[in-house]
């Protein structure tokens, strides 16, 4: 009987304690970010899928071709080509496209990269329904930029 | 002459509890046979997401199997970065710098921080108790965006490189990790200890329950918060110290209780100790590179290696064998849940459905490691 008491007394006590810790987180500001109103700003090393550098001077991208980022990649998700205009020493580059569907976002591509052509963007909203938008596109996506 | 099951006497009957869907992550299937609500034997049943990581490990070179590292223990995923980053630095023989090795722990504490408390949630919501989780993800998303400012990831983590870091820490991060410990020692004893420890529903429901004894223990080979939950006094950091952690001091809390509630008290004062490190690296971090100089395309001496480290869940190791190529030959793994869930089938015999849960609770199953 005892015993049944000390549960009535200690099952109060617990009620008691769980609704006053309760009471005083409500009165206590909004913690929980009030997305699609107040749109949260990455962070600098935020990691979003990769996209190219421009060179300021010429206006182009600073990728030079060379195939490391696609070399150290582990799940083989940069496809890239490029070609010499007529006249020029250096290749330029005509593709660069990333499947995003496997990438991971290790930053392998970016380590490899001896050029600092490739850096990580700040895309975080890319829902789609269709696995081919996750193609992208990033020489379209540079030029787009301006 | 077997009797076929639905014509047999003793009216036990088969429940399978999960998966729920193949593609949710804590894909475990138990099958159950149950007499009334109690269970006569448990089967755990493997294989729902095994991806070949092992495998994986064989046909890419050493740094590209990083990523993968961190898929496997999704939430300690910082301790599989660094137990993989161990193994091949002992292979290829790299020295780390200290500020490296400081900052590697720094970072892996606060992920074994939100680990325990993630599982904390998980395990309330588990019981029943909706409000908790909401306080612990508040603490949780502290840490996440603490993280992400020097990771660039929130869960799943590729920070650690051979021979250091991606990328040093800042001086925000510094300040905002003292400032959340201080706030999470001022809410450990209400939000947590007196909201759920002291509670008697908890206490009704983990006391005496889920009984794994110190043989039982030994003999399934469990590690973690699970042994120290049984009486045994076996933590990596301490027995076979890696990185800087013999320059901290720090306990082991260790109960021999036995039951539910000594594996979630192990948890509980671990996170107080995890802080302590924290507190204790973060005032002595040194100054100096993160990153030593290292080949992008190591080849390590033919040889069999070996290293383990302390995941929130326990002893995870690896095996490493080199045969002088630039991709391992052979990468084992031994991670902490599969040992902590097969003591499950013995320990569950006789139990309460509901009873069963709890303990399963306890174990603090991270499926993804287990099934690889």
């Amino acid at each position: 009987m005892s015993e049944y008491w000390n549960d009535v007394i200690g099952g109060s006590k617990s009620l008691l304690i769980g609704l006053s810790i309760t009471a005083r987180e409500f009165f206590k500001p909004v913690v929980t970010e009030q997305y699609p109103w107040v749109v949260p700003e990455m962070t600098e090393r935020f990691r979003g899928h990769i996209e190219l550098i421009k060179d300021e001077k010429t206006g182009k991208p600073k990728c030079i071709v060379c195939g490391m980022c696609m070399r150290g990649c582990p799940s083989g998700c940069i496809s890239l080509a490029g070609k010499k205009p007529e006249g020029e020493k250096k290749k330029a580059l005509t593709k660069y496209h990333l499947d995003f569907t496997t990438c991971s976002l290790c930053g392998t591509c970016i380590e490899s990269c001896n050029f600092g052509a490739i850096q990580f963007s700040k895309d975080y909203n890319l829902a789609s329904t269709r696995k081919e938008d996750y193609i992208f596109d990033l020489l379209k996506r540079l030029e787009e930029q301006g | 002459m077997t009797v076929p099951i639905e014509c047999r006497q003793d009216e036990t009957f088969v429940l399978n509890l999960g998966p729920q869907h193949p593609a949710t992550h804590g894909v475990l299937r138990v099958k159950l046979t149950l007499d009334g609500e109690y269970i006569v034997e448990a089967e755990p049943v493997l294989g729902y997401i095994h991806r070949m990581h092992e495998k994986m490990a064989e046909d890419r070179n050493f740094a590209q199997f990083m990523p993968n590292t961190a898929r496997m223990d999704y939430l300690h995923a910082l301790a599989f970065n660094h137990g993989y980053c161990l193994v091949v630095e002992r292979a290829a023989g790299i020295e780390v710098p200290e500020r490296a090795e400081y900052i590697r722990v720094i970072t892996v504490e606060l992920n074994r921080l939100i680990s325990h408390i993630l599982w904390w949630a998980a395990f309330l919501l588990d019981l029943g108790g909706f409000t908790p989780l909401l306080y612990a993800f508040d603490d949780r998303e502290q840490v996440l965006d603490l993280l992400e400012r020097v990771t660039g990831s929130r869960l799943t983590y590729c920070y650690f490189r051979f021979g250091g870091v991606y990328n040093d820490i800042d001086d925000e991060f510094i300040t905002g990790t003292y400032a959340f410990i201080k706030r999470l020692r001022s809410r450990m004893p209400t939000q947590y200890h007196a909201l759920v420890t002291g509670n008697i529903i908890l206490q009704k429901r983990l006391k005496g329950i889920g009984i794994i004894t110190e043989e039982q223990s030994r003999r399934y080979g469990c590690t973690g918060p699970v042994a120290r939950g049984s009486g045994i006094n076996y933590d990596i950091r301490k027995n076979e110290p890696y990185s800087v952690y013999p320059e901290f001091d720090f306990d082991v809390p260790v109960y021999h209780e036995c039951d539910s509630m000594a594996r979630y008290m192990v948890r509980m004062d671990e996170m107080e100790q995890s802080m302590r490190i924290i507190e204790q690296a973060l005032d002595k971090l040194p100054d100096g590179p993160v990153k030593a100089k290292v080949p992008k395309i190591l080849k390590p001496a033919e040889g069999d290696y070996w290293a383990s480290v302390e995941t929130a869940r326990g002893n995870l190791g690896h095996r490493l064998v080199c045969d002088g190529k630039k991709n391992p030959y052979k990468l084992k793994l031994r991670s902490p849940t599969f040992c902590n869930l097969s003591c499950f089938a013995e320990v569950s015999e006789g139990m309460l459905l509901a009873d069963a849960l709890a303990f399963m609770g306890s174990l603090d199953l991270v499926i993804p490691e287990i099934d690889r």
